[in-house]
């Protein structure tokens, strides 16, 4: 007759899954030692940035303007360049790239003229960003007879940020229910009229999203606007809201990043780095804000 | 909706119908919808059309040999005794850069992604997927930045290397660029997998570790590889922070600690200098359109590999 | 239809965002403030080692006429001639002359003729770090340092030992083709032949002195207003046991540095209206000064204009 182990001893754990426990909890803290690895140089790069920034940081930094070649005084003028570069940008970017992505998931059906356009959509979304700035120069600048300026300039990074409008709007109008829109079509309802007072109201606050992410990447990208219309230096009225012309070319926080870091000789250390930390500071903001309306439309959601 | 007349239900009358202006706004507005769908299309084509026409004249000249084009190593383009245009240093310094970049990233971002798909609870979750769009929006510039000021210094002292602007700081840098895009489209993959896998797997005894690398691994490779692919071509195609950070020679890097430049830091450093129309500037178009086809062939491979997938 | 709180906030906000774009485009496009004096701009381009002074005295010159603006942009010497030649810009600063190419060329897309007018003198210094005990260079070594096909590639054939490095292979620190300092050094220095592959190309004059200034074996050759406390400049012979001269402003007037070179601007045809006014400024007392400020040297009181 097999003797019965006592009653502790039945529930012991066995040497295989004591092994199997342990590799489990290796494996979950050498997974968690690579996330926390990302972690870690961002907070430790904007740390060292807002230190060596901090004799430079203050509000008259931001709107006042440069002195003495740019080796003193504020950035307002690139700041303002920034501005209307990522205004106008958006607003050609924004309604096109809603439009289509409409198209995209309420009109169109699989077939192979669709398949070939989502295949644009993905390709647009990985040209390199010099490739673009070839584009604007080809295009916009000389083509289209723009010249250097503020709107060739913000017609390049419309059609940068094109591509990711579309694809987050996408999934803003994806994540409507098909439950809503059979409704609607239930009671007669043609397609646009479903859209319009359905599924836009319900995917507006995705689309916003997208649209408010796009900022960070208009006001980051230097590459495409180094040859369509950003400058070194401009010399703008001071103290004006409204500096530049459309026609005009621009000064821009991440054209001037570059410029003061590698050619302005002499210049205070801090200046770069306040440089920096104010585009850093504009992009991590508009972002934050984004998910944040992204995190408090959706707990408010009924479905 | 319907302009009702308020016609009873039990009369036998013409059936409503919308005023004509809805029915032709409509259909004037859908087609306005369509074309903005179409145009991707043409955005794509017009980038192609507008690069390779300014390259194209050089690609048929005789002064374009492909073979010196592709593979040689030198770039003299503004010599005054012997031009030539070899973009083999280029190709390599893009190449180097890229598969350092990939050698740190797909290991860090691979894990994070496990983490976060797996292991992580709610909260934990949502900090670091925070964290990780947090990280995708500092912009290139600011990246070139780090790598020319600090990462630079930190290389130096690490290393005793006489220059800390290099393929290392480079690769690093780069690194940092693309793990967001791994992570999070290599959870995308990961999520995508079907629960019923994971809950066959636990009902026959395994630990989460046996079922990321026994189940969810295998099931989840199509989108695990496409999410690689995208960080390579997010890595090919990087311009400010490579142009700042890796200390622009051309020459074939024999240590991690050589300078380099890439196809993209190239065209950002001489575009404005060549006079349009001159061979000079229409060779860098033609790198330009040497550059679209990698990025292209990339994505193309990278959606395949999704595509796939799905079809599982 | 507005009885639900999340969906009326996002609406209300786009509706809001668009309006303030609608606004701001508007106000933009017209200038904003209602009537304005006629404004004049002047776009400069070109040289990098030249664009701090066009910077400063285009930030000074603002103040002498409120209703000017002058617009800078560097790239490079090949980048000021390149947008002349297409007629884009107004001014090229140049810290080289144009080739006759380039002349051709100008006249050929435009009908006019580049005029040049010389604005300042400028002294290539060659830098090493300032713990390299090297204090002189001839011609010929520098060409074999710096040339394809030259023959020196380490600091013990220059018969200089570097305190504390443990590889002495000399880093060489240049310009990218762009530059106006880099065509100077090709055709002064090296004879018109190309530079050696491999080394570090930087953007911009400033970038060459920081890298030379934290590198203790590199060497570099920028303009000599860029100095740093890192550095020093090596005194240069035209030939091996000549004089070694150094970079200093009487050295450059005299021309008896051998690396000294004009700065100059280029119009295209004889410059009208604002831009003479400008061009004239930049020549007189006022513009030298800042010029002087800036480390370069000024051109004689014979020559400057008033």
């Amino acid at each position: 007759m097999a003797t019965v182990a006592p009653p502790a001893a039945r529930f012991a754990k066995t040497a295989l899954a004591v092994r199997k426990k342990r590799a489990e909890t290796i494996a979950k803290w050498v997974f968690f030692a690579m996330a926390a690895a990302m972690i870690v140089p961002l907070l430790a790069i904007i740390a060292y940035l807002l230190y060596r920034a901090a004799p430079s940081l203050d509000w008259g930094f931001l709107v006042d303007m440069p002195r003495k070649g740019m080796r003193e005084g504020g950035i307002w003028p690139a700041f303002a360049g920034t501005l209307y570069l990522v205004v106008i940008s958006l607003a050609v970017a924004a309604p096109i790239g809603v439009l289509a992505a409409i198209y995209l998931n309420e009109y169109a059906r699989d077939n192979w003229f669709n398949r070939l356009i989502n295949l644009a959509v993905i390709n647009l979304a990985g040209v390199p960003s010099i490739v673009h700035a070839l584009f604007g120069l080809g295009a916009f600048v000389y083509a289209a007879k723009l010249g250097y300026s503020i709107l060739a300039a913000s017609l390049t990074l419309a059609i940068m940020t094109l591509p990711v409008i579309i694809a987050s709007t996408r999934e803003a109008l994806a994540s409507v229910p098909m439950a809503f829109r059979e409704a609607c079509w239930n009671v007669g309802a043609t397609r646009w009229q479903t859209i319009r007072s359905v599924v836009l109201p319900n995917s507006i606050s995705g689309i916003l999203t997208g649209v408010i992410l796009q900022v960070s990447r208009a006001a980051g990208e230097t590459a495409p606007i180094m040859f369509t219309g950003a400058v070194f230096f401009k010399a703008i009225r001071p103290g004006t809201l409204f500096p530049y012309h459309l026609n005009d070319q621009c000064m821009a926080l991440s054209m001037h990043l570059y410029t003061v870091s590698t050619q302005v000789p002499n210049v205070k250390d801090s200046i770069p780095y306040a440089t920096a930390v104010v585009l850093l500071a504009t992009v991590l903001l508009v972002n934050v804000s984004a998910i944040g309306l992204r995190v408090w439309l959706r707990a408010r959601k009924r479905w | 909706m319907t302009d009702a007349t308020p016609s009873s239900l039990h009369t036998v009358g013409p059936r409503p119908r919308r005023r004509t202006w809805a029915v032709v706004g409509e259909k004037a507005l859908e087609a306005v919808i369509r074309a903005s769908g179409v145009s991707a299309i043409f955005f794509v084509l017009a980038i192609f059309f507008f690069v390779f026409r300014e390259a194209a004249p050089f690609l048929f000249s005789d002064e374009f040999k492909p073979f010196e084009f592709l593979f040689s190593t030198q770039w003299y383009p503004t010599s005054d005794i012997n031009v030539r245009y070899g973009t083999w240093a280029l190709t390599v310094g893009s190449i180097s850069v890229t598969a350092l970049a990939m050698v740190l990233a797909v290991p860090f971002g691979l894990g994070a992604a496990i983490y976060i798909s797996e292991f992580s609870g709610r909260r934990q979750r949502e900090t670091l997927k925070i964290t990780i769009e947090l990280l995708a929006a500092i912009p290139s510039v600011v990246w070139g930045f780090v790598g020319l000021t600090v990462m630079s210094k930190i290389i130096v002292a690490l290393t005793g290397a006489p220059v800390g602007v290099n393929l290392l700081n480079g690769g690093v840098i780069l690194a940092l660029m693309s793990v967001p895009i791994i992570v999070s489209i290599g959870e995308d993959a990961l999520k995508a997998v079907p629960d019923s896998y994971r809950e066959a797997a636990q009902a026959l005894g395994a630990t989460r570790w046996q079922i990321v690398y026994r189940v969810l691994l295998p099931a989840a490779k199509n989108g695990l590889l496409a999410a690689v692919l995208l960080g390579v071509g997010r890595a090919v195609g990087e311009t400010m922070a490579v142009l700042m950070a890796t200390g622009h020679a051309v020459n074939l890097p024999h240590s991690v600690l050589d300078s380099v430049r890439t196809l993209t830091a190239n065209i950002a450093a001489e575009l404005g200098e060549a006079p349009a129309g001159s061979p000079h500037y229409r060779a860098l178009f033609l790198t330009g359109v040497l550059l679209f086809c990698i990025t292209f062939a990339v994505n193309v491979t990278a959606d395949l590999a999704i595509r796939g997938r799905r079809r599982l | 239809m507005n009885r639900h709180m999340p969906r009326t906030l996002p609406t209300v906000l786009l509706a809001g965002l668009t309006a303030g774009l609608g606004t701001s485009l508007l106000l933009s496009a017209c200038g904003g403030k209602g009537p304005e004096p006629a404004k004049t701009t002047i776009q400069v381009k070109g040289s990098d080692t030249m664009v701090n002074v066009a910077q400063a005295w285009a930030e000074e010159y603002k103040k002498v006429e409120p209703t000017v603006d002058v617009e800078v942009s560097g790239g490079g010497s090949g980048v000021g001639i390149a947008a002349l030649e297409r007629g884009t810009i107004d001014i090229a600063d140049a810290s080289r002359n144009m080739k006759p190419e380039e002349i051709e060329q100008a006249r050929r897309n435009t009908g006019k003729e580049p005029m040049e007018f010389i604005v300042g003198f400028d002294a290539l210094a060659v830098y090493v770090n300032k713990d390299n005990p090297l204090n002189e260079i001839t011609l010929d070594q520098l060409a074999q340092v710096f040339a394809e096909g030259g023959t020196i590639t380490k600091w013990a054939q220059l018969g200089t030992q570097i305190p504390g490095v443990s590889d002495d292979t000399i880093v060489r620190v240049s310009r990218q083709s762009s530059s106006g300092t880099y065509e100077f050094f090709r055709e002064h220095v090296l004879a018109k032949k190309d530079f050696k592959l491999g080394s570090r190309d930087m953007n911009g004059s400033k970038e060459v002195v920081e890298l030379v200034g934290t590198t203790k074996t590199a060497i570099g050759y920028s303009g000599m207003g860029y100095a740093t406390p890192a550095v020093k400049m090596l005194r240069v012979a035209r030939m091996a046991g000549g004089p070694a001269v150094a970079p200093t402003v009487e050295n450059t007037l005299s021309k008896s540095y051998p690396l000294a070179r004009s700065l100059q601007v280029y119009t295209l045809g004889e410059p009208q209206g604002a831009v003479k006014k400008y061009i004239d400024w930049t020549m007189s007392d006022a513009g030298q000064n800042i010029l002087q400020d800036n480390g370069y040297v000024p051109i004689p009181i014979s020559s400057r204009s008033r």
